[in-house]
């Protein structure tokens, strides 16, 4: 299980004359709190500079934090980083392997370097490792993103840790792949392993059991997917439409709408409880678009972030 | 030791796998011996004469045939005005000319002076220089004959000199410790900082510092191999420069292979110190490259006597450990010195590496940053 509190990290952007980071809201003292139970898939979700890398980081014992505490099971991050680099899976962001080396000697010498052999935790990898097996002669550096991925799980996992840390690990890899690679997780978990992981891809943030929306190195929210969904109050409608890109700002100059945001080929748009569909209706057609449909929709874990980043500002 | 063992073994695979590096690191002490000792050559040699003698005699004509039966000399042009020399020289068709006066003969033989002109293109002074001093002394050797057969031998301080340890004057003598200095500092120093660099720029390190790995087992399996290699090269250099260009080694070999040892490990440590600075690859072939090459180059003795050199840049070679290293070689290689003469240079490398060992401890981190 993994502890958090109070974490802090601050880093000055002298580009920006910003802090980055985590915990680097006013209250410096109060920093990140977090708690993530045996067993459990906790993803972090937030867009690229939210600081998950930093807290992942804090936790591989790769980074030490300014203030606040962290533990994994029962080590502290600082004083015992010897032992939880004995009881982690670590997979940074970028797979890092090496290009050079074979699928079979990078796994090799992951297993050696942990202390094991591929052999003794054939079983535990099977599932993953298969899937790369035919090409285990082949260098690291030929392979697809996705079986890079599979690859550096492999080698993350080989050591069967207790708990494991992958940060984006989804980013650059296709769909298919990624879906994979989330059945996988919920395999592991299953087995009793906790894992932490994080992704920019708001999509993926149902795979988890619990979320932590992280936007500027602070988490905006903690609870489970369903539960983060339940809390939505605004009532939320899509919009579809000819010309979308020229209706998004149309949208935004009616008094009554309060955002509105782009989600592929619809719009998202929280309005006033008393607008009715067919006034926004009205209003477009009036402005000359065709083909306007407006709909209720559930939101999305997208659609909460955006709403509590909203709340925010 | 299971996993220091696998470790180094990845390392050889980096190393074996990338061809093209392995080659230049393996080609270039070849390279570099075989440029110094045969391409580059200090020593002057071939050089073209051209005579102008207006009233040809006994006397003139014999200090000519002297000038070229000498191997260094040959005359290949007899000219008869001052303008083909000129002519001659701007074509870069001689190196010297030797203009004789109308009046030598009658000179020589009534004042029992005579005066014989030695033009010399001294665009490169050293070389210039050189060949002046080669033909004065031809002409003095013929001057000392003739006034041996005419009887009246005036006074004579002849000085014999002896040239101690490199008698036929090779400049293969100095360059080989020099390139010694040189190849095994930029190999190990570059490589080693390039191999870990690369692990941070990959992000591979990320993985080995959040493994159980002890971070002076990485460190020190990174360096395993270079020193390997910089054996390899080391013995590589010592056969080419005893077979092929005839370096002596008059001191004991084992000695030799010590000292370079230490100095390779030396060079290993900076390469480790260049490390814990560098982010980018490129960084850490910049800060070898040009940060140590340079002023090995420069600052060694290798190119430039030390002795020569300005006060300030003087005491700079002092912080150059290939400065020490060469005078250790040439103690031991050409002087054939043993161990107690090469204490105080021992001393201060092995000051150095402690040195950069501390440094090195102090900037490496077990963490990211």
């Amino acid at each position: 299980m993994i502890e958090v509190k109070n974490l802090r990290k601050n880093y000055h952007s002298p580009k920006s004359g910003k802090y980055a980071g985590i915990g680097t809201k006013d209250n410096l003292e109060k920093g990140i709190s977090l708690s993530v139970p045996k067993g459990e898939v906790f993803g972090v979700i937030g867009p690229d500079g939210a600081g998950k890398t930093t807290l992942f980081r804090i936790l591989a014992t790769l980074l030490l934090a300014d203030s606040g505490e962290a533990r994994l099971s029962k080590w502290n991050v600082v004083d015992d980083y010897k032992e939880i680099r004995k009881i982690i899976g670590y997979m940074p962001g970028r797979f890092s392997l090496y290009m050079d080396m074979s699928v079979e000697e990078n796994l090799e010498f992951f297993a050696t370097v942990f202390d094991t052999t591929i052999e003794e935790n054939y079983e535990f990898i099977k599932d993953i490792y298969q899937q790369i097996e035919p090409f285990k002669k082949r260098r690291a550096g030929a392979l697809s993103g996705g079986m890079k991925q599979k690859l550096a799980l492999s080698c993350a996992l080989i050591h069967q840790p207790e708990v494991l840390i992958l940060d984006e690990p989804t980013t650059g890899v296709d769909p298919v792949s990624r879906k994979e690679f989330w059945d996988m997780l919920s395999k592991l978990k299953e087995g009793g392993m906790t894992i932490l992981v994080s992704t920019a891809y708001m999509d993926e943030a149902t795979r988890c059991d619990r979320i932590a929306l992280m936007r500027e190195g602070e988490f905006i929210a903690i609870d489970t997917p369903a539960n983060i969904i339940a809390d939505y109050k605004q009532t939320l409608w899509s919009v579809k439409g000819d010309n979308l890109s020229s209706m998004l700002a149309d949208i935004r100059d009616f008094p009554q709408v309060q955002t509105s945001f782009a989600f592929g080929d619809e719009h998202h748009i929280t309005v006033d409880q008393n607008l009715t569909k067919s006034e926004l209706s009205n209003y477009l057609s009036d402005k000359g678009y065709a083909n306007v449909s407006i709909d209720d929709i559930t939101p999305t874990v997208e659609d909460c972030f955006l709403a509590l980043t909203n709340e925010e500002n | 030791m299971k996993q220091f063992k696998a470790f180094v073994v990845k390392e050889f695979y980096h190393i074996f796998r990338d061809r093209r590096t392995m080659l230049i690191l393996l080609g270039m002490p070849v390279a570099q011996i075989l440029i110094f000792g045969f391409a580059i050559n200090m020593e002057v040699t071939d050089i073209a004469v051209a005579v102008l003698n207006p009233s040809p005699d006994t006397y003139t004509n014999q200090i000519v045939e002297r000038i070229d039966a000498n191997n260094y000399f040959h005359v290949d042009y007899t000219v008869h005005s001052q303008n083909e020399i000129d002519e001659l020289f701007k074509q870069n068709k001689i190196d010297l000319a030797i203009v004789f006066p109308n009046s030598f003969n009658e000179d020589l033989i009534e004042s029992g002076k005579a005066d014989v002109q030695l033009i010399s293109d001294t665009s490169d002074p050293n070389t210039g220089t050189i060949i002046v001093n080669y033909a004065t002394g031809i002409i003095a050797d013929y001057q000392k004959e003739i006034n041996h057969i005419s009887g009246y031998p005036p006074y004579q301080i002849v000085a014999t000199t002896q040239l101690l340890y490199n008698p036929e004057m090779k400049s293969s003598f100095s360059f080989v410790p020099g390139v010694m200095g040189l190849i095994l500092m930029v190999i190990s120093t570059m490589m080693t900082s390039i191999s870990i660099v690369r692990e941070k720029e990959r992000g591979t390190m990320e993985v080995l510092l959040a493994s159980p790995l002890k971070l002076s087992q990485i460190l020190i399996a990174k360096t395993i191999p270079y020193l390997s290699l910089s054996f390899i090269n080391l013995l590589t250099i010592l056969y080419l420069a005893y077979y092929l260009l005839g370096v002596p080694i008059r001191g004991s070999l084992v000695l030799i292979v010590a000292i370079s040892t230490l100095y390779i490990f030396l060079s290993l440590l900076f390469g480790l110190l260049i490390s814990t600075i560098a982010k980018k690859q490129v960084e850490a072939i910049i800060m070898s490259g040009i940060g140590l090459t340079m002023p090995v180059m420069l600052l060694s003795g290798m190119l430039f006597p030390i002795e020569n050199m300005p006060f300030v840049l003087e005491k700079l070679t002092h912080i150059v450990p290939a400065r020490w290293y060469i005078i250790i070689i040439k103690k031991l290689m050409i002087q054939g010195l043993d161990f107690s003469f090469i204490i105080k240079e021992v001393s201060i490398l092995l000051g150095m590496t402690g040195l950069i060992l501390a440094l090195s401890m102090i900037n490496s981190k077990k963490r990211l940053e």
